[in-house]
């Protein structure tokens, strides 16, 4: 199993549009950056095709260390969830997409 | 945010591209990691997150409708998970949960 890393993402961008390397990389990190900003703003970001990246608050609750047994609260939070499309799910499966799906 | 919404974001950033242009980044990036996570390779992000498969194995599913049993054949799903600094962005100020926005249908 390979890694996919930013640098081949870049390498993408620059064989597909035309730009520099550096460009590429430069347009690559504001994508990455702008979902980010959403994400933290409390957005959910959609991206048709792809999925659903969405933040949910979890309330608090009593956790257990395991290793000790000490009941510890854990404080209400926010985390990120990713929704995948049927799309991309078909996609990773190798089956047809079917039609009039996202 | 949705992607077009992204794309716009991308466009008005950078004035000297054009919008087919900035379609083609923001669709090769997601399509670079779908066609990554189809090979069954792991996409990964530092500060923004990793994305890999996960195996299911087949099991015996039942049709909430009819009742009917039906064979569900072994299957990969898709997995995101966050990275530490992306995790860290979305908690901060999480102890005052104030959302002026109205809650987002959960689907």
């Amino acid at each position: 199993m390979n890694t996919v890393t930013r640098a081949q993402l870049a390498e993408a961008v620059y064989a597909n549009v035309g730009l520099s390397r550096n460009e590429s990389a430069a347009l690559l990190e504001t994508v990455l950056e702008r979902m980010s900003a959403a994400l933290e703003a409390g957005e959910a970001v959609k991206i048709s095709a792809f999925g659903t990246f969405l933040v949910r608050q979890k309330g608090q609750r009593i956790g257990r260390n395991p290793k000790t047994g000490v009941e510890v609260p854990i404080l209400p939070r926010k985390v990120l969830s990713f929704r995948p499309s049927q799309v991309l799910k078909a996609r990773i499966n190798h089956e047809p997409v079917e039609a009039g799906e996202e | 945010m949705t992607k077009s919404e992204l794309i716009a974001h991308l466009a008005g950033a950078n004035p000297h591209l054009r919008q087919p242009d900035v379609e083609l980044i923001v669709s090769t990036i997601f399509e670079e990691i779908t066609a990554a996570l189809a090979r069954g390779d792991r996409v990964e992000l530092r500060g923004f997150g990793a994305f890999s498969t996960k195996a299911r194995d087949p099991r015996t599913g039942r049709n909430p409708r009819t009742g009917e049993t039906v064979e569900v054949s072994a299957k990969s799903v898709p997995y995101f998970k966050p990275g530490k600094e992306l995790r860290e962005r979305i908690n901060k100020g999480a102890t005052s949960p104030a959302r002026r926005a109205p809650a987002r249908a959960t689907a």
